[in-house]
This record gives C-alpha cells, sequence and structure tokens, in this order.
C-alpha cells in the first residue's frame, strides 16, 4: 500500500508533468489566462489520464511486449515498436468515446468539459503519461495509480498558474515582455518551486 | 531559388517562429536542451518529421474526407516517427537513450500537427515539404540558442570540449548548476521571446487593461 501511496505523491508533486518534465506546454501556457477554464481543463486532464494509463497497460502488457503473446502460444514476437501508434490510437479513441458518452449521458458536465475535450488528444501529457508507464514498465495496479496521480499534478500545476496570471494582470510590465515572455519566467519560478519537492524520498 | 520559396523557408525563422510567436512545440523545446548534442538530434528528427509528413499529408489532400482527416494526419506522423525512432536506436543509441520519450513525443508536437492542418491540407507536395523544413528549422534555432547558453554556463562544455575551463580543473570558471536543472531552460526562452520583440515591436501582445497613471489622473479627480 506505501508504494502505492508514495508513487502517487511522486507523481503529483516530484515528478510534476507540466513542471518537471514541461508536458502539456502548448496548452499549459495557452489555457491558463483564467481559473475556472483552467480548472476545467485539469479536470478533463485528470480523467483522460486515469482512463489512457492503465488502458494503454493493459495493451502493452497483453500485446506488444516482448513475449507477451505467449498466451495464445506465440513467443519470441516483439511487437512493442508498435507501441507509439497504438497508444496514440487508444488515446483518441478513449477521448472520442468519452465525448459521446459525456454528450448523451451528462449534458451538463459536457458543456463544460466539451470544448477542451478535442484539445487533450494533441496534449503530450497523455501521450508522455503512457509512454512514462512503458519505459518505467509498470504493473496494471502502478499505472492506475500513476494515471490518477500524474494527471491531478498537471491540473494542480495549471490551475495554479492561472491564479497566479490573473494577478499578473495588473501588474506594470516591459511592453516586449508581455504575455507570452513573462508566461514563461513565472512558469519558471513556479517550477524552481516545484523543485524543492526534488529531493524526498517516501 | 524565387522569392516565394525564399519567404516560406525564412519566414518562420524570426517573423513567424513556431516557438516564441505560433506557441507550438514548447514541451520538448525545454525539455532536451540541457545538451547540445542531444539538442542537435532532437532539431534533426523534427525538421524531418514536419517536412516529410506535410509533403505526405499535402500529397493525399484531395483524397482526405475532413471528417477522418486528424486520424489519417496521425497514422502518417506515428509512422514518420516510428522510422525516426528506430533509426535513433540503431545508429545513436546513447543518445536515443537520453531523449527517452520525447522522441515519440514528436506525434503530438503541435508544430507537426499546426503545420499539416494550417498549411499542408491547403498547399501542394513541394511548398509544404518546404514550409516543414523552414517551421523546422525555428525551431532548431531556439533549441540551438537555449542549448547553447544551458551548456556552456551550466557545464563549461560545448559538444565535449571545454568552452570556460573549470575551477575543478584548475580554470576560473564556476559552473552554474542551476542551468542544468529544467527551470533555466523557461528563463531563457522568456528572455528570448522578450530579445525578439524588441526587435521586431510587431509581435507585442498588447494588455487587455491599461495602467492608469497618477500624476494625470484620467478621471481621477479628488
Amino acid at each position: 500500500m506505501e508504494a502505492y501511496i508514495s508513487l502517487f505523491v511522486k507523481a503529483v508533486f516530484i515528478e510534476n508533468l507540466a513542471l518537471s518534465f514541461f508536458l502539456g506546454m502548448c496548452t499549459f501556457l495557452a489555457v491558463s489566462k483564467k481559473i475556472s477554464t483552467a480548472m476545467g481543463l485539469g479536470i478533463a486532464v485528470m480523467v483522460v489520464q486515469t482512463l489512457t494509463v492503465p488502458a494503454n497497460n493493459f495493451i502493452y502488457q497483453t500485446l506488444l511486449k516482448e513475449d507477451a503473446l505467449a498466451w495464445i502460444g506465440i513467443t519470441g514476437v516483439d511487437l512493442s515498436f508498435l507501441s507509439l501508434l497504438s497508444c496514440i490510437g487508444m488515446i483518441a479513441a478513449i477521448v472520442q468515446i468519452l465525448e459521446m458518452i459525456l454528450d448523451k449521458f451528462f449534458p451538463a458536465l459536457y458543456q463544460a468539459l466539451g470544448i477542451f475535450l478535442p484539445l487533450i488528444t494533441v496534449n503530450c501529457a497523455i501521450l508522455a503519461g503512457s509512454l512514462f508507464m512503458i519505459e518505467r514498465d509498470y504493473n496494471f495496479t502502478e499505472s492506475a495509480v500513476y494515471g490518477i496521480g500524474s494527471g491531478f499534478g498537471w491540473a494542480l500545476a495549471i490551475t495554479v498558474m492561472a491564479g497566479v496570471r490573473e494577478k499578473l494582470k495588473y501588474s506594470d510590465i516591459p511592453a516586449a515582455l508581455q504575455g507570452l515572455g513573462i508566461t514563461f519566467i513565472t512558469a519558471g519560478l513556479m517550477s524552481l518551486g516545484f523543485m524543492a519537492f526534488s529531493g524526498i524520498q517516501l | 531559388m524565387d522569392k516565394e520559396t525564399k519567404k516560406v523557408l525564412f519566414e518562420p525563422l524570426v517573423d513567424n517562429n513556431p516557438i516564441t510567436l505560433q506557441v507550438l512545440g514548447v514541451c520538448s523545446a525545454l525539455a532536451v536542451t540541457s545538451q547540445m548534442s542531444t539538442s542537435l538530434i532532437m532539431a534533426l528528427a523534427l525538421t524531418s518529421v514536419t517536412a516529410c509528413s506535410s509533403a505526405a499529408i499535402s500529397a493525399v489532400r484531395q483524397h482526405t474526407p475532413s471528417s477522418i482527416r486528424i486520424i489519417v494526419q496521425m497514422i502518417i506522423i506515428a509512422s514518420l516517427v516510428i522510422v525516426v525512432d528506430q533509426l535513433l536506436k540503431a545508429f545513436a543509441f546513447d543518445v536515443s537513450k537520453k531523449l527517452s520519450v520525447f522522441v515519440g513525443l514528436i506525434i503530438t508536437n503541435c508544430i507537426v500537427m499546426g503545420r499539416a492542418e494550417a498549411y499542408a491540407m491547403k498547399n501542394p507536395p513541394m511548398k509544404s515539404f518546404i514550409d516543414g523544413i523552414g517551421n523546422g528549422m525555428g525551431y532548431s534555432l531556439i533549441l540551438v540558442i537555449v542549448a547553447l547558453f544551458r551548456e556552456t554556463l551550466g557545464s563549461g562544455k560545448l559538444l565535449g570540449f571545454d568552452v570556460l575551463p573549470l575551477v575543478k580543473d584548475g580554470g576560473w570558471y564556476v559552473p552554474n548548476g542551476m542551468m542544468l536543472l529544467p527551470p533555466s531552460a523557461f528563463f531563457i526562452i522568456g528572455l528570448i521571446i522578450w530579445a525578439f520583440r524588441t526587435w521586431k515591436p510587431k509581435q507585442v501582445e498588447h494588455n487587455e487593461f491599461k495602467i492608469m497613471s497618477i500624476s494625470h489622473g484620467e478621471g481621477g479627480h479628488h
């Protein structure tokens, strides 16, 4: 049990996808102007991440990994080079299905999250979650914990960023640094803050 | 080279840079730049993928129904990335280990998708190829500048050669460890944007609010 808690904390703080691996930066910088929108996107990322990482783990462990096809009697086959293609296909499919389910059964939620869902397919944080899972060879439970943790960490980072940017619009910034420039520097400072977690051993 | 080609090729370098103006492909620009060698390989990989995928997507653009175009683009891009990934593993294994998942992440690099959507779907293959090269070079330019600062100041070396002799080897330079850590990339890109926009004032974003000056008091009567 402790191992899972420590994996969760590690995924949220120490290895935060946005601030220590710079993943999902395009959306992170573009959609962090208002707290409410940032939070909506954050929740959407968390949901998709929680679903896709375990799903990709299942496919990888049962079909693609070296000798994974042993259960149907085929040995010596290594399909892991196909994992990129299967991961991105899985993510696109899950996002599409999620969009349809939300539209049909939870219209209020669809109104709130709907516009962000297409953005998520090309959010590198989602694909990276699955690729890190493969690289670190997590088992199914670990991958589920990692999915939730890394999604939560990303959501936390973008919400905090939006909070800072909302206050930042009242400050007097040199003209050429306004907008994107100062956002980069703010993100740098936040990332420096998150580095403080890096020595923690759990 | 005629004027049109030149414009497509060189405009993305400064005037319409994918990273500093279009805010595309930032993730990998930050993550792989702590060393010059990884940045160069990454720049090369991304430029070739963007150019080839733009050309391929543009070649099939008249046969692709718009409802499934995203999937078609994704598959073309993913296949090219797999080729690049396998090539790197075969010929530059150390670098490919260091780049870890970032080669795979070229698939979701917004530059590739962005150019496919914005340019390749509307233009013939040859022009799309050149556009891909141009945007790849714009990306490479930023990557090389960031890596130049990070590696020189962070470890005193550049591509394995000593540039600034370190104190521990009897030189005079005390390496700045922060340059090797992730946050420094944010600061450097922020400063590059500042420099670019001071040079080309047209790119400046204007604030939604004007700060009212107290002395002239526009409406600030007591």
